[in-house]
């Protein structure tokens, strides 16, 4: 960025002083740039008039002109002279010049203006650049004062180092001088001991032949009187066939206890084997059906042979005589082989969550993981379900096949005797209605007869009482003849009613009986028991009251016994 | 039976009543009971005499003088009729039959811990023996006392024999300087030698699990090892560490609780029940959490026979449970889960365990230590028991009864029977 000057015009008189106002030293400062911008716009309206009017003076006003043409034709503009010589000024061509230089005056500042916004911009880049320069040679500087302060640690722990094995070499060398020690003094020892020992021995010897030489009569041993042995036999001499007899059971008692061991292993390795085996069973169940990728499917499928000769093989032989190593090896392989497919399957399957689980559902044979569950909730339900149905059937299918005849037949007889018992209840509740009915009809029976009797007797009166009244009436019917209409409507009333009353008391004790049979005897036990007994009362009730209660009420309360009875 | 100075005192055990009472020539050292419970031994050691009493006939007795050799131990042959006698400086042992009033003699002896031991059947029965600085051990029949197999044993100095439970195995170990166990079958043939690792420390106590499936050894370096009988090889190993971090295992602690009266022990005898709950500090266990650090004791370095390793061990009768007391941590009983190979509960007392001993028919563990206290654990959990005395009743070792419904509890001049209930089932 240099200094920025302006070209200044050569002007042919002096005042250059004013011209000089368009010199503008552009320093580095951006504050004085901007002053310096300020001061670029023409000078102040003052020295305007005074400007202008040094250039061009009424005296050289045709030297100015010329000049000013010649320098405007020389830019490239048009002369402002008119066409035709002379001094006559083409005023177009000069106001057009004038336009075109105002334009080239403001492009110019424009052009001026964006030069200074990038000559501040590079300005302040640098000033940037300078100062991250600055950080980081101070950075720098701190960090290899760091890298400096890290060697020496380093330095410093690798002379521990060192130090703490050497001293861990020197303790090792002195645990094995140590033990060195030890084991030359333990041999002194037991050198020493072995020398003690042999004296203690010539001692013990002598000091025994002393004992034994005394022959002291009092090593003795007194007893009252022999005591039997424990188990009652009698002592047996010491002969070789017992020494025989002893080995033998020695070696008898051994034999067994390593036959007894040997069952017990025998067994435990049954079982284990057993236990192999289901896992395998069970490891088989739980590998993916061959709908994998034919890598793979090629692996299942060789396997799979594999297992079914195995398993072909294997549950040819019998389990106890799977004792030969071979065997057991291929059991012990194909277990392993099958546990790594299943590893394997696990691991795959790990992945395929792990890869659904961060979003990529590009496998169409992944599926949500709600969808998977809901699914599952399904299928456990669906399998509980008929699992419990399998259940029930087996459980029929059971008492069907797998009973024997004389349980099926027994259980037939329990049917039947169930059944028979229940007929029975039956038959003993239908006896006691039947009975109850019995007694009813024969009550009622009693009580028809007496009803009859009584209706002989009432009848009997009423045909006293009628006579009586005919008499009476002849007798009355002289007295006065409009009495007896009333009377004669009554009396007639009471034909009827007796005449009604008579044959409806027939009809009911026509109706009622097959009634009672018709209806289901225990819903009609209590009212119909109850109703005769009413209805008797009725009819002893109204024979009493045959001769006062109003006739129109009794037809129809007899009536409405039928049909509430008819109902019923 | 118990024995008061040279007396031999023979009571019932399910009421305590004295049946028998019998006098010796001299104070009773020893007594036991032969294998069918007829007869008793008291040995006196001093005068080098042992005499048996009869139970059924209490006029018969019988009386073995050893002389001037000695007497150091004695016991009763399985079969009950013959009773070995060791003499002194254990030059021989002389084998005694009641029916015979035969003799026998078996020379040379080892002066070892356990150096006389029946199979469990009482068939057969060996003895260490030490020729030439070689140790020897000779198996024999008991019926006939025929010697059956004599070998030798690559012992350094024969600690101990023990034979397995099933009878056809006979475990020998070396003495506490070096780590050897041996396993010899019936017939003498070498099976297998066990070492753990290069220089360790000695064996200190060996056990049999009453399958004869596991052996434990424990040893100075405060381990159990467990050999499996299959193999004889190592199936696991038991640390008994001074702090106990697994969350899994049961630490009871014995907590005492000092009655509410300020002085515990009073000068004048108070009345009955105030004198029981003043001299008895209440105990009982508490439940401690995890992790828990027990009471280490470091030995004295220079002193022989030094108060560290395991020094107890004892499987319970059912093959479930194996009890340890390292003697680096005196006041801790271990109990080890077999069937899970771990340890299951420890058992923090206040003083130092004196003895523990397993129900034989139940997996019931009684342990004492010194005080009047017994306690008992069961997989149930564990009680402490008080003994209701005046007084003092320092326990000092225990014994059950082969039923398992009771169990004798000694101190030094007193013995006590302390009977337990059976629940109704």
């Amino acid at each position: 960025m240099g200094d920025w000057k302006t070209i200044t015009v050569p002007v042919l008189s002096s005042d250059s002083k004013n011209i000089f106002q368009y010199t503008s030293e552009r320093k580095r400062s951006p504050t004085s740039m901007n002053s310096q911008v300020l001061r670029l716009p023409l000078p102040s309206s003052k020295n305007m008039h005074s400007f202008f009017s040094a250039f061009c003076t009424e005296e050289n006003i045709e030297q100015s002109i010329s000049y000013i043409d010649r320098e405007l034709t020389t830019l490239g503009f048009p002369s402002i002279y008119a066409e035709s010589k002379g001094k006559e000024l083409n005023l177009i061509s000069i106001i057009n010049c004038m336009n075109e230089l105002l334009a080239l005056q403001h492009k110019n500042l424009r052009a001026q203006e964006e030069v200074e916004m990038q000559h501040l911009k590079l300005g302040s880049d640098m000033d940037h650049l300078q100062n991250c320069y600055a950080k980081l040679k101070e950075q720098l500087e701190l960090s290899k004062r760091e890298i400096v302060g890290l060697q020496e640690r380093d330095r410093q722990l690798q002379s521990k180092n060192r130090n703490l094995h050497q001293l861990l070499k020197n303790e090792k060398d002195e645990v094995q001088k140590l033990q060195n020690i030890i084991s030359s003094r333990a041999t002194q020892y037991n050198h020493d001991m072995k020398r003690k020992e042999r004296e203690y021995n010539k001692l013990k010897e002598r000091l025994h032949q002393l004992v034994m030489n005394k022959k002291d009569k009092k090593i003795a041993m007194e007893v009252l009187n022999y005591v039997g042995r424990a188990d009652g036999k009698r002592g047996a001499w010491r002969t070789d066939k017992t020494e025989a007899r002893n080995e033998e059971e020695m070696y008898k008692v051994l034999l067994s206890d390593y036959e007894q061991r040997q069952n017990q292993l025998l067994v435990e390795n049954a079982e284990l084997k057993k236990v192999l085996q289901q896992m395998k069973k069970e490891i088989i169940s739980l590998l993916p059906p061959q709908k994998q990728k034919p890598k793979e499917r090629s692996e299942d499928g060789l396997v799979l042979s594999d297992l079914e000769e195995d398993t072909g093989e294997l549950n040819k032989e019998n389990m106890w005589e799977l004792s030969c190593e071979t065997v057991r090896e291929q059991l012990t392989n194909s277990i392993r082989k099958q546990w790594r497919m299943l590893k394997n399957h696990v691991e795959k399957l790990d992945n395929q969550v792990s890869r659904g689980r961060s979003g990529a559902w590009n496998e169409k044979d992944v599926i949500s993981r709600e969808d998977h569950e809901l699914e599952t909730g399904k299928l456990e339900l669906e399998i509980q379900q008929c699992k419990e149905m399998i259940k029930t059937q087996q459980q029929l299918l059971q008492q069907q096949l797998t009973c024997d005849d004389d349980t099926t037949l027994l259980l037939q007889d329990c049917y039947l005797l169930e059944e028979r018992e229940r007929l029975q209840e039956e038959w003993r509740l239908f006896r006691e209605q039947k009975k109850n009915f019995e007694k009813e009809r024969r009550s009622f029976t009693e009580a028809a007869i007496r009803l009859g009797l009584e209706r002989k007797a009432f009848e009997e009166d009423r045909g006293t009482w009628l006579k009586q009244q005919f008499l009476s009436m002849t007798a009355d019917c002289k007295h006065s003849e409009n009495v007896t209409t009333p009377s004669a409507f009554l009396r007639s009333k009471y034909l009827v009613q007796i005449t009604f009353l008579y044959s409806s008391e027939q009809d009911n004790w026509l109706v009622k009986p097959t009634s009672q049979q018709r209806k289901p005897p225990s819903v009609l036990n209590g009212p119909v028991s109850a109703d005769p007994c009413q209805t008797s009362q009725y009819i002893t009730h109204n024979s009493v009251e045959s001769k006062k209660i109003a006739g129109d009420s009794m037809p129809n309360l007899w009536v409405e016994s039928d049909d509430k009875e008819e109902t019923e | 039976a118990s024995c008061v100075q040279h007396r031999l005192v023979v009571r019932d055990a399910s009421s305590l009543q004295v049946r028998q009472l019998y006098t010796c020539l001299d104070q009773i050292q020893y007594i036991e009971w032969s294998s069918d419970s007829l007869f008793i031994l008291c040995a006196m050691y001093k005068r080098g005499i042992v005499q048996v009493w009869s139970l059924e006939q209490p006029d018969w007795h019988c009386k073995i003088d050893e002389g001037s050799a000695g007497l150091v131990a004695s016991c009763w042959s399985p079969d009950g009729r013959h009773i070995l006698n060791t003499t002194e400086f254990h030059l021989r042992i002389t084998v005694w039959s009641l029916c015979t009033k035969s003799v026998s003699y078996i020379k040379y002896p080892k002066a070892c811990q356990q150096g006389v031991v029946f199979t469990k059947d009482g068939r057969y029965m060996a003895v260490a023996e030490r020729r030439d600085c070689k140790d020897f051990i000779s198996i024999f029949v008991c019926s006939n006392w025929q010697l059956l197999r004599h070998f030798d044993t690559e012992t350094q100095d024969l600690f101990g024999i023990e034979w397995a439970p099933n009878g056809c195995v006979l475990a020998a170990w070396d003495s506490c300087l070096e780590y050897k166990l041996l396993l010899y079958s019936l017939d003498g043939r070498l099976l297998s030698s066990y070492r753990a690792y290069e220089w360790p420390l000695g064996i200190k106590s060996v056990a049999w699990s009453p399958s004869s499936q596991f052996l434990a050894i424990g040893s100075f370096d405060e381990k159990v090892r467990i050999l499996n009988h299959v193999t004889w090889k190592k199936i696991t190993e038991f640390e008994h560490p001074a702090t106990i971090a697994s969350k899994k295992t049961i630490v009871y602690k014995e907590v005492e609780k000092s009655p509410s009266l300020e002085t515990e022990k009073c000068s004048f005898p108070p009345t009955g029940a105030l004198a029981s709950s003043l001299f008895s500090t209440q105990s009982k266990y508490e439940i401690s959490q995890v992790p828990v650090s027990l009471q280490y004791i470091k030995p004295v370095a220079d002193r022989a026979n030094p108060k560290m390793g395991v020094g107890m061990l004892a499987f319970s009768a059912d093959n479930c449970f194996l009890a340890t007391k390292n003697d680096n941590i005196p006041n801790a009983v271990w109990i080890w889960d077999i069937r899970k190979l771990k340890l299951l509960v420890v058992l923090e007392q206040l003083c130092p365990i004196q003895c523990f001993q397993w129900d034989p028919r139940q997996p019931r563990l009684a342990l004492c230590t010194g005080n009047s206290r017994v306690y008992l654990w069961s997989p149930a959990g564990c009680v402490a028991v008080q003994v209701p005395r005046k007084g003092d009743f320092q326990i000092v070792s225990l014994s059950w009864h082969s039923s398992g419904d009771s169990m004798v509890l000694l101190s030094k001049d007193n013995l006590c029977v302390c009977y337990l209930e059976r629940e109704e089932v």
